[in-house]
């Protein structure tokens, strides 16, 4: 009746898993009830979970990977503090479980909180940034963000019911198939993984629509801002990339639940195969990570440099060179499998060619900082760190693309400080720098200055002091996902990295802080005017938070960085435009269908998990009655009259009127000295 | 955790031939001296070892000659640039410089054209297929990854051992790996380059140790909960003594026929270490054809404490 | 430019001399000269539309032929049982293909009748490429029922499952796409040829043919290649 789920599916005789799972449902149902009493829900669903707008859906996407990130930290806290106590010692966490908490680890971190975040930063900037009032398909990207809620909910479940995966964040055959993985873990992985996969690919197919396709008048391919050009790479990388990943982890589903033998150990399957096809996967997955970022750099450099971006052309060049060679290097991946020398050169040289793109961007980004008035905010300081942290980060990757020095770090804790090195130099430092960034434009405050620098440097520091030392441990030989160690020779780098994992503590709690103190003092930190960084490209030309419809009118693009121009002619003039003619809007209504989509996708999914195949037919057809009712319905916009639209952004104009009159006033009257001396 | 006397101890003696460092290399070493003197990549005990590690060190040097400036200038600009410093030069209109395209495209260029080349010879000559330049005969020694300990045959002497490798200095050992269950990945970190072990497949590995001495192994290719308790002990005696062990492990210990494999078939952890008096020399063959089948995979009680899968069997 | 075109610029000028905007609202009323390209601004919703759709079909592209390279890379691995060319076929195969080939047709004509706004002509013309889909997946099925009878099922060896899977997935997409096609039939019926539903139609009719493509490859490559090992 119930498939393979019974009562033993609960972890009783564990304790950490127990207690975890319990606090996670504790929290959970707190949060609700104080959502229910309050009286919040109908404004949280009319305004929030059935939201099409693409500012919400950012802010959601960010909520989910910050919570994913806290989870995925909170795992590395474990691994790094079972390293350091199981030294000739067992450990507080036994083999099995500390099996699934670095495969959770890996997995939240890469699918549920690198993505969502970097996926939300573009969902809210993008379209501000094109001009423009929405993407594409507004209701495919509201399903997008539910069916990856999905799948984070389903690994999260996976701490309460049942077990997670137990082979690593990607999962290798033969271990991963059937016979030796019997249990549901590496189910709750795969379907986890399917569907949030399919959420993804929506957004890509989303954004190489609307990137292409709708733009302001006027804003041609190369007035588009770098953050554009880079999600526009990213995203074309997801369209191209996910779906084989898709196919790799179906022809898993199907050897594990239809006995087939795409990758067994018999009847002729390969598993040499898979591993082929996941990091053909896999290398532009991490590319889809990091070009994201590399946008926020470019734009957060030359806002607080006060200069345009150098290079721009190059830039972009660099940036499509990059999205393409990224699917030419995968093999680097397995250097170890044996397939010669010839192949393995090629490859090898391949990837050390992509470390051009990316060697390009930096000295770019430092020519922008060349000759500029640089301003030491939170998210210039983020990206400093970023340009030193990640060109260690690529040189020890290009070291690795050396196969005779792979043949002795392939899998060591060297590889795994590389990645960290660019994932969190890259990724990770990107995500607060552009959330510093955009935080008051989505909530029309700015966060707390000082407190985010502590976040800054206790974040450099927990980086370095954890990963340094896991360089050396690599380079002593120390191989990765090792529960317990024997080896005295690498227990001081063990530790050291353990100190490291705290110091990053320290600055997780500053985080917190930060957030809280910005909410309190969020009238000191108001951002009146829109434009709390003197920011250089269009999203900076709205009202902070904007308007559901973002602009009245459309701005018309002269040039490239559209915003300045029309700020330094208000400065020089003294005055601003004349008001535009106000015409209605139409904007595309809220739906549930999302939302109710990705319920009826949990179902499916954890039926499928458990075998309860009654439930996945009442799943799929519920998700097909959605998709119908969506289909039918009569009135996909709603109008938005003239004379409201008028006073949001009279409103804005307002704004920007005292702000002329004060603040560039003073900077007017510094460059236009008047006889008399009066203002 | 301990397995024997041997074990306990601190682990590799600092061993391996002294190689002439290029000038590159010495300043990298030193760096990298952090690591200290015992064990590691950068300490090692044979020829192959010793070449990819000095590969990895002359390409550290040939990236640090980029890297290190690229570091330093970029701090460089962000303090001499920042806001409060009137000394500095605003300007705003300095977005392009055709000059400074080509140098910045031209330097990731060449250095990569460099390093390709250095990627070119060294994929060829120490790719793990290639055999070591000798005079003598390798020692051929037959390896099957199981769960979750290494089974080392040598056919010639028709002796097996588990979680110990015992080799004549000296010598190159040529390696047939396969595994009988899931990917694992022979590493020996001071005596050089890993490859992996699949079932159904047959890899091959040639190694060397210079002088006598314990060396450190284990599988660099997670492969489930035992993952942990599979290293071994790799130990190059000389050629003496080598015939010596061999002499004594076919005195005692039990036979390594079909039987004898399928008991080591099971899923065991942290075995300690110990010699077959006897092998089948068509055992590996059998395992690495699929003949023989894979390993069972995990069954209650089997595989250590509080081993179970929720919803499998 | 269009006198017309020197007119709206000096109008422009007039009114707004910084040019901040006097730009294509967002959506609804399609203009079909701005297609996006730098200039015109926002394209047109059925422009926006056909361009996300196609994005789609090239992403399921990438995924069939994730497919076929497996499927390249265990043409051997038959694990000593019954090879392709051993239980293909040939027939049933040609009947299908002429019978999703013929789909096509009728799925273009219906397109042609549904721009005339013909709701008997669309109607007719879609249900028959129903007919015609689903007979394709009955002798599709009944194939897969014979190759079971004889061993030769997807848990037979690694080349049978991925056979299995690569026509599988493409008959699970065909059956997706009838699902899909009575759905539209009934939105047309009920709702007439809103421009909604005729972007529908339109993407209905890239898929469909989008398929019948993806069959000519998969045709070729496990049909026929495979027969000639």
């Amino acid at each position: 009746m119930l498939g393979k789920l019974s009562w033993n599916a609960i972890p009783w005789d564990q304790p950490i898993p127990l207690i975890a799972g319990s606090v996670m449902i504790l929290v959970a149902l707190a949060v609700v009830a104080w959502i229910v009493v309050k009286g919040h829900l109908p404004y949280l669903w009319h305004e929030w979970i059935t939201s099409v707008d693409h500012k919400r859906i950012g802010v959601m996407y960010v909520v989910l990977g910050l919570v994913m990130l806290l989870r995925g930290f909170i795992d590395a806290v474990m691994m790094r503090s079972q390293q350091a106590f199981a030294f000739r010692a067992a450990g507080y966490l036994p083999p099995e479980h500390y099996d699934q908490v670095f495969s959770a680890h890996g997995t939240i971190m890469i699918f549920f909180a690198a993505m969502p975040l970097m996926i939300g930063l573009m969902n809210f900037a993008v379209p501000l940034q094109l001009g423009v009032r929405d993407v594409a398909f507004p209701t495919l990207n509201s399903t997008s963000f539910w069916l990856t809620a999905t799948g984070a909910l389903l690994v999260n479940l996976s701490l309460v019911i049942g077990e997670f995966a137990r082979t690593g964040w990607l999962p290798y055959p033969p271990l991963s198939e059937l016979r030796y993985s019997p249990g549901v873990g590496v189910d709750y992985y795969l379907w986890a993984l399917q569907i949030s996969g399919v959420g993804t690919l929506m957004t890509g197919i989303n954004f190489v629509t609307t990137i292409l396709k709708i733009r302001a008048p006027g804003m041609s391919y190369l007035r588009m801002p770098m953050f554009c050009w880079t999600a526009l790479a990213a995203n074309l990388l997801i369209v191209a990339a996910f779906p084989v990943l898709t196919a790799t982890l179906g022809m898993l589903i199907l050897d594990r639940y239809l006995g087939f033998h795409f990758f067994t150990n018999s009847a002729g399957g390969n598993m040499m195969m898979f591993i082929n096809l996941i990091w053909a996967w896999g290398h532009p997955e991490v590319y889809i990570l990091v070009l994201p970022a590399f946008g926020i750099f470019s734009e957060v450099i030359s806002t607080f440099s006060g200069k345009p971006l150098f290079g721009y052309r190059s830039m972009v060049a660099a940036t499509m060179f990059i999205c393409l060679v990224s699917f030419m290097v995968w093999l680097h991946h397995f250097f170890t499998m044996g397939a010669g020398g010839d192949v393995n050169a090629v490859f090898g040289i391949a990837t050390s060619i992509i470390a051009v793109g990316t060697g390009v961007k930096i000295y770019n980004w430092m020519f922008t900082m060349y000759g500029g008035r640089i301003r030491f905010t939170t998210p210039m300081l983020w990206s400093v760190g970023f340009i030193v942290t990640f060109v260690i980060g690529g040189m020890t990757g290009v070291l690795l693309a050396v196969p005779p020095a792979d043949f002795q770090l392939h899998n060591s804790l060297f590889l795994v400080a590389h990645f960290h090195n660019v994932i969190i130099g890259g990724v990770v430092f990107g995500t607060f720098a552009g959330l510093t960034y955009w935080f008051p434009k989505a909530f029309g405050f700015r966060l707390h200055e000082g407190w985010g620098k502590a976040v800054f440097w206790l974040s450099l520091a927990g980086f370095y002091i954890t990963f340094i030392p896991l360089y050396a441990a690599g380079l002593l030989g120390m191989t990765r996902r090792l529960q317990h160690y024997d080896l005295a020779l690498w227990r001081p780098w063990v530790l050291a990295a353990g100190v490291g994992i705290l110091v990053y503590c320290g600055a997780l709690a500053c985080q917190l802080i930060q957030l809280v103190v910005s909410i309190r003092r969020r009238e000191i930190l108001r951002d009146l005017t829109g434009d709390p960084w003197n920011g250089r490209s269009l999203e900076w030309s709205t009202a902070s938070p904007p308007p559901p419809f973002n602009y009245a009118v459309l701005p018309d693009v002269r040039g490239e960085e559209p915003y300045w121009q029309i700020k330094r002619r208000a400065i020089e003039t003294q005055q601003l435009s004349a008001e535009p003619d106000y015409q209605p809007i139409e904007m595309p209504r809220n739906s549930p269908t999302g939302f109710i989509t990705a319920f009826f996708c949990t179902v499916t999914g954890f039926a499928l998990i458990w075998h309860i195949w009654w439930m996945v037919g009442l799943g799929l057809v519920g998700a097909y009655a959605v998709f119908v009712w969506f289909a039918w319905r009569d009135r996909e916009e709603y109008v938005i009259p003239a004379a409201e639209v008028a006073s949001v952004d009279r409103a804005r104009r307002r704004a920007r009127a005292e702000w002329l009159a004060q603040d560039a006033r003073e900077e007017w009257l510094a460059a236009h000295p008047q006889p008399g001396g009066s203002a | 955790m301990v397995k024997s006397v041997a074990d306990a101890r601190a682990g590799p003696r600092c061993r391996g031939p002294q190689r002439a460092p290029g000038a590159a290399t010495i300043a990298v070493f030193a760096t990298l001296a952090l690591t200290g003197c015992s064990g590691g990549v950068l300490q090692p005990g044979g020829p192959i070892g010793a070449a990819d590690s000095k590969m990895l060190l002359d390409a550290v040097g040939i990236m640090s000659a980029i890297v290190v400036p690229t570091i330093v200038a970029a701090i460089i600009f962000a303090w001499w640039f920042r806001a409060s410093n009137a000394r500095a030069r605003y300007r705003p209109d300095f977005v392009y410089s055709g000059r400074l395209e080509i140098i910045v495209w031209s330097i990731p260029i060449l250095v990569i054209m460099f390093l390709g080349g250095v990627i070119w010879i060294g994929s060829h000559e120490l790719d793990p297929y290639t055999p070591i330049a000798s005079h003598t005969k390798p020692t051929e020694v037959q390896v099957v990854a199981l769960d979750w300990k290494w089974l080392f045959i040598y056919p010639a002497q028709r002796i097996a051992s588990v979680n110990e490798l015992v080799v004549p200095s000296g010598v190159p050992v040529h390696f047939t790996l396969t595994s009988a269950t899931v990917m694992n990945s022979f590493f020996v970190p001071q005596l050089g380059s890993m490859i992996a072990a699949m079932n159904g497949m047959v890899t091959q590995l040639y190694l060397e140790a210079d002088h006598p001495g314990d060396y450190y192994g284990e599988s660099a290719q997670y492969s489930g909960d035992g993952f942990s308790g599979m290293h071994f002990t790799l130990r190059a005696v000389s050629q003496n003594a080598f015939a010596q062990w061999i002499a004594a492990a076919k005195q005692s210990g039990p036979v390594l026929d079909r039987n004898g494999y399928f008991d080591l078939l099971r899923e065991t952890q942290n075995v300690r270490p110990f010699t077959y008096r006897s092998a089948d020399p068509t055992l590996f063959e059998a395992v690495a054809t699929r003949q023989l089948p894979p390993g069972p995979g995990p069954y209650a009680g089997n595989a250590g404490a509080n081993v179970r899968s929720i919803g499998g069997r | 430019m269009s006198a017309t075109e020197a007119l709206r610029q000096e109008h422009r000028h007039a009114v707004d001399p910084y040019k901040l905007g006097h730009g294509h609202p967002y959506g609804g009323g399609g203009r079909d000269y701005a297609t996006g390209r730098g200039e015109g601004g926002p394209a047109s919703k059925r422009v926006i539309v056909g361009y996300g759709f196609w994005i789609f079909l090239l992403s399921d592209i990438v995924l069939f032929s994730c497919l076929f390279a497996a499927h390249a890379v265990l043409q051997t691995a038959t694990a000593g049982g019954p090879t392709g060319p051993q239980l293909f076929n040939p027939t049933s195969i040609a009947i299908e293909t002429a019978c999703l080939l013929a789909s096509s047709f009728t799925c273009g004509l219906s397109a042609v009748a549904a721009g005339a706004r013909n709701q008997l002509w669309t109607q007719v013309l879609l249900l028959i490429t129903g007919i015609l889909g689903l007979s394709f997946l009955l002798l599709e099925a009944r194939d897969f029922a014979a190759m079971v009878a004889a061993g030769a099922g997807p848990q037979r060896s690694a080349f049978w499952s991925s056979f299995f899977a690569v026509v599988g997935c493409h008959g699970a997409h065909v059956t997706v796409g009838l699902l899909w096609l009575g759905t539209m039939m009934a939105q047309v019926f009920f709702k007439g040829f809103r421009p909604n539903i005729m972007r529908r139609l339109l993407c209905f009719n890239l898929f469909w043919h989008v398929l019948d493509i993806i069959w000519v490859a998969l045709f070729t490559i496990v049909y026929l290649i495979g027969e000639g090992r």
